[in-house]
């Protein structure tokens, strides 16, 4: 214990903090996870769109997306807008922003492939089959859409979760910064903190995704035929 | 805008690019080389590496790079493994990268048919002369996308590297922007300097993925 340095965890109420902290990485996560849910869905649909406008404003915005890190979102969003426009997002409220805005750009992706995925007969089966169109959709459409789409956005979700040990990064005080707090509290007692509890950081996030990963590749391998 | 500033701070980014391609593309190509063994080990099924390759999979593909590193960085040495800052990032991307990739590689080579492996095989080829000529082209044409996926993920995860100490672009405009408080300037290039290294990778992906879609079997 003492040469790996988990002793530390157990002092005083560490374990209790750590767990705190990693509470607020998962709040930051599931609060924009259900923002990106509910926005990408209506994203996914409006980039189906053939209309060109929508269509350039949807090609642009997952391009910038795709393209910038979130940490670089998060400054902006953090630093630029209380510079530009003079108004003070907190921490906490500015990673929601960005990582809402990236999901919403990732779900509305994943949305749009998953329509776009079904074939043409179907549809047209469908309306072989004398059904009209919110039949169709209903019956044929949606439920296909749907075995395709919830894995992947559960992939995404953990995604999400691995992200948000970047929120220490502009002060939010999550798991990470406290695991640091910890260590440098206990510097000269138990040099090896810094072991033991970097360790269990990455346990933590391990054990918190890593069963979210299994059920999206179960089910995804569940309705793949 | 103050442009002034900015040329004067255009060779500080500049180095700091420099930086994250020169470990950016070391962390990727190393990424390729782990991800293609172990892809091999898990669509072999090689006892005991199988075992050793799935937790070194899952592990990866559920930690976040930023904790990989400090674990890596400030925790190894304390046990007795010192390690260079350059030399921590280039290592982290290349496993964590190695993780993603042995993935994509492995559904691109579950993606082939069987029966083109049955095909080749009857016509006489050996299995390596399969693996080959068969399933390798294959798979790499059905998955390029995901390839092209990671190594932007890759590339943009060089952005955590700030945290351990080492001058990339986050760490020249925090800096930046704490010294000189120009803000706007310093976020300003910073996006620039992303869409330089980015841009490229993803404009190449898209037309090495229409090229490489021919070699998909059927297209």
């Amino acid at each position: 214990m003492e040469l790996l340095g988990l002793d530390v965890l157990f002092k005083g109420t560490n374990m209790a903090r750590m767990l705190g902290g990693l509470w607020v990485a998962v709040e930051i996560s599931l609060i924009s996870v259900v923002i990106s849910i509910v926005l990408g869905l209506l994203f996914g649909v409006f980039m189906t769109w053939k209309n060109p406008v929508a269509r350039v404003i949807s090609r642009v915005y997952l391009e910038i997306v795709r393209i910038m890190p979130q940490l670089v979102l998060m400054f902006i969003v953090f630093f630029g807008a209380t510079r530009v426009w003079g108004i003070n997002i907190s921490a906490e409220v500015s990673s929601i922003i960005v990582f809402s805005f990236w999901g919403v750009g990732e779900m509305g992706d994943l949305v749009r492939g998953a329509l776009t995925s079904i074939p043409k007969h179907q549809y047209e089966s469908a309306a072989a089959l004398g059904m009209n169109k919110a039949q169709t959709y209903y019956h044929i459409v949606i439920p296909q859409a749907v075995r395709q789409l919830i894995p992947m956005s559960i992939n995404l979700v953990t995604r999400m979760i691995k992200t948000t040990s970047l929120v220490m990064m502009i002060g939010v005080v999550e798991v990470m910064k406290v695991g640091q707090q910890i260590i440098e509290a206990n510097r000269m007692v138990s040099p090896n903190a810094v072991f033991g509890i970097y360790g269990i950081i990455l346990l933590m996030y391990f054990f918190v995704c890593w069963p979210i990963s299994l059920l999206a590749s179960h089910l995804e391998k569940k309705w793949s035929n | 805008m103050d442009f002034a500033a900015m040329a004067d701070y255009l060779p500080l980014f500049e180095q700091a690019m420099w930086l994250t391609l020169r470990i950016g593309w070391v962390g990727i190509l190393g990424s390729l080389a782990i991800g293609l063994v172990v892809a091999v080990i898990t669509h072999f099924k090689i006892p005991v590496l199988y075992q050793v390759a799935r937790v070194y999979i899952e592990l990866f593909r559920n930690t976040p790079l930023l904790i990989q590193l400090f674990f890596m960085y400030f925790a190894l040495p304390r046990v007795g493994v010192p390690i260079t800052a350059e030399a921590c990032g280039m290592l982290g991307l290349a496993l964590l990268g190695g993780a993603y990739m042995a993935e994509t590689f492995r559904s691109g080579l579950e993606a082939v048919d069987p029966i083109q492996t049955e095909s080749a095989l009857s016509l006489g080829m050996t299995p390596a002369q399969v693996m080959r000529y068969i399933t390798l082209p294959q798979a790499v044409s059905l998955s390029i996308q995901s390839f092209v996926a990671n190594i932007i993920f890759l590339l943009k995860e060089t952005s955590v590297f700030s945290a351990i100490s080492l001058m990339d672009l986050m760490f020249v405009a925090k800096d930046l922007i704490g010294l000189y408080y120009k803000t706007t300037e310093c976020l300003v290039m910073l996006v620039v300097f992303y869409l330089i290294i980015i841009l490229p990778v993803s404009i190449l992906g898209s037309v090495a993925e229409r090229k490489l879609r021919y070699g998909a079997f059927g297209s």
